[in-house]
């Protein structure tokens, strides 16, 4: 205590949280990945091979980091306009909105597959008004894309609303008086510190994308090679009753997910140098 | 600081506390008079129904018989490979009434129950039956009426994927079953015949209740592949005029068997009654539960009471294709004919 008082690290008992934390993550984190790490390899490391040759298991991979990329992407600019009309306009209804805004974290995911999938069924209310136009939205991959929409969008919103509620007047009000255009002031002065949350959440969607299983199954159509998620595979092995496939393939997943997911992070790191040296110079 | 680090964690805690608190309280059953014995019944989705009313009536049944013993069933439902599953990793489960034989062998294969567990009650340890027919929108409009009626050009057929969903295995080798035994049918023939009834599926869902909600709810496809229960419950409960149910001609006898699983009860004590309950279920009252709620009997007094909700038709089972064990292997496991269907 004395030690972390004298280190003025601002947390009393530090020393017993960083044990605490770090055993709790342990049991929680570490353990279930560790189990995961080390099963497809029980039996030798067929199952692993076998994965490792299945070309079904490639394209369902594919499925699922494009789907998620695209839809992380898309909720990117929808994302920072939802948390723009939430701190800037004076929106009547706005708490409600707020509210509003978290639910897809609640809603039990298959509630979300269920309702997007008779929504844009064809016989939905927006399924039927796209068919007239010759677009099919469920039961193909822009169907996989339109649910992981919706289940990331919170993401980018509650990433950026707090910076964006932070920014000072003054330094838009500066921008205006020195005679940007309202589009130069957006690009120059409002995005640059809004670039690392939007970074952030779109990591933070992306991942969670990556995984989803609930909501995408009921509207996917999962044709194999076509619009079969990698979560899928998963479940089907275990109907099989072969663990070790399934882990093997959750392996890979989680493998594939941490390249991206480094690739992103430090994307967030050159963005928020870059913003850090521009705010120096 | 302080207090702006304790309030969220204080609100998390209360929230967790008020999940738990949820959690337990749905998870909780009316609680019978002590000394009731209880029985786990774990079983696949389409009979929650059917062993809700079972149960009840096994619970007179059985006070009437042993002097006021009061048992009490309770029933699980999911797929039927995810129960099997839950089972293996250590359900308390007494009795298990799945979809298909093979994920019953399964536990037997993991030492839960003898190998010979279907041979230990009458007609393979199978009370009620049921076949796969063809769910068609009113008035059949595309006219269909057997299996090659499928393949016609428009004809949008759904079932769910017979890779997650036990159902849909049957609905699979219905179709397989049918090929083989049409005049000069081989393996071959019957795969090519499969390959071109899967390209008119326009999605594979993972359970039998979604392919019946896209079919039904959503409006998609021409036919819904089906057990005979799930179509009468459909046509019934959701109005006769909205569907029409066509039986092939020659289709398949859906088994789905029931069995106790040794080890749990002999921990539980639980022998007599469980094999009770199943026996139960072969009695005259125990086959008329099951036509009610659209099974059908293999008494043969019960079928002939109840011969009018069930048309007759021409059944082959799966021993007739080589038995669950050869099937699953052929066709369900990893690479075998149905991934060639959609192999590329």
């Amino acid at each position: 205590m004395v030690f972390c008082l004298r280190r003025r690290d601002g947390l009393p008992g530090l020393s017993i949280s960083i044990a605490f934390t770090l055993v709790w993550i342990g049991l929680i984190v570490a353990l279930p990945l560790t189990a995961l790490v080390l099963r497809p390899w029980q039996e030798g490391g067929g199952a692993m091979l076998r994965a490792l040759h299945d070309a079904r298991m490639y394209a369902a991979l594919r499925v699922s980091f494009g789907c998620a990329a695209l839809a992380a992407a898309i909720d990117v600019p929808l994302g920072l306009l939802l948390a723009w009309a939430l701190v800037r306009a004076r929106l009547p209804g706005r708490r409600a909105i707020d509210a509003l805004i978290d639910l897809p974290f609640a809603l039990p995911t298959a509630v979300t597959g269920i309702t997007l999938a008779t929504l844009y069924g064809p016989t939905g209310w927006v399924g039927a008004l796209l068919a007239r136009a010759g677009i099919r939205v469920a039961y193909t991959p822009a169907g996989i894309v339109a649910a992981l929409m919706f289940v990331g969008l919170p993401f980018i919103v509650r990433a950026v609303e707090p910076v964006l509620r932070g920014l000072p007047p003054e330094l838009e009000e500066a921008g205006l008086l020195l005679g940007a255009s309202p589009l130069q002031n957006f690009r120059r002065v409002i995005l640059p510190p809004l670039l690392p949350p939007l970074v952030a959440g779109f990591s933070l969607a992306f991942a969670r994308c990556i995984g989803e299983y609930g909501s995408v199954i009921f509207i996917a159509g999962n044709q194999p090679f076509h619009s079969e998620i990698a979560p899928l595979l998963i479940v089907v092995r275990l109907q099989e009753y072969d663990y070790n496939g399934a882990t093997a393939i959750a392996l890979i997943l989680l493998l594939s997910a941490l390249v991206c997911m480094t690739g992103v992070a430090a994307l967030r790191r050159r963005v928020s140098r870059g913003l850090v040296a521009r705010g120096a110079a | 600081m302080k207090n702006g680090f304790m309030v969220p964690s204080r609100r998390g805690f209360l929230a967790g506390t008020a999940a738990a608190a949820t959690a337990f309280a749905m998870g909780a059953r009316p609680r019978p008079a002590a000394a009731a014995t209880r029985l786990l019944n774990v079983s696949y989705d389409p009979t929650r129904e059917l062993y809700a009313d079972a149960g009840r009536a096994f619970s007179a049944f059985w006070a009437k018989a042993h002097g006021g013993e009061r048992v009490v069933v309770t029933s699980s439902h999911g797929g039927s490979g995810a129960q099997a599953r839950s089972v293996l990793e250590g359900a308390p489960a007494d009795v298990v009434t799945l979809g298909l034989a093979y994920d019953i062998d399964i536990l037997a294969q993991h030492g839960l129950l003898a190998a010979d567990w279907q041979t230990r009650l009458p007609h393979n340890s199978t009370p009620y039956t049921s076949t796969i027919v063809f769910l068609v929108r009113k008035g059949n409009p595309k006219g269909i009426h057997d299996w090659p009626d499928l393949l016609r050009d428009g004809v949008q057929v759904i079932t769910p994927n017979p890779k997650t969903s036990g159902g849909a295995r049957w609905n699979y080798l219905a179709a397989w079953g049918w090929a083989l035994r049409q005049p000069g049918g081989s393996e071959a023939s019957a795969t090519a015949y499969l390959k071109s009834l899967f390209a008119h599926v326009p999605v594979l869902d993972t359970g039998a209740r979604g392919a019946t909600n896209s079919f039904v709810q959503r409006g998609l496809g021409d036919v819904l592949i089906a057990w005979e229960d799930e179509a009468l419950l459909a046509t019934r409960e959701l109005g006769p005029d909205t569907f029409d149910i066509v039986v092939p001609p020659v289709t398949i006898l859906a088994e789905p068997p029931v069995a106790v699983v040794d080890k749990n009860v002999q921990a539980h004590g639980t022998e007599a009654v469980a094999k009770g309950f199943l026996d139960f279920l072969f009695t005259p009252e125990g086959q008329r539960i099951g036509a009610k709620h659209y099974f059908r009997p293999v008494d043969p007094a019960i079928v002939a009471e109840t011969a009018s909700v069930f048309p007759k038709t021409t059944t082959f089972d799966v021993a007739s294709l080589g038995g669950w064990t050869k099937v699953q292997k052929t066709h369900f496991a990893d690479g075998g004919v149905f991934d060639q269907i959609y192999s590329r």
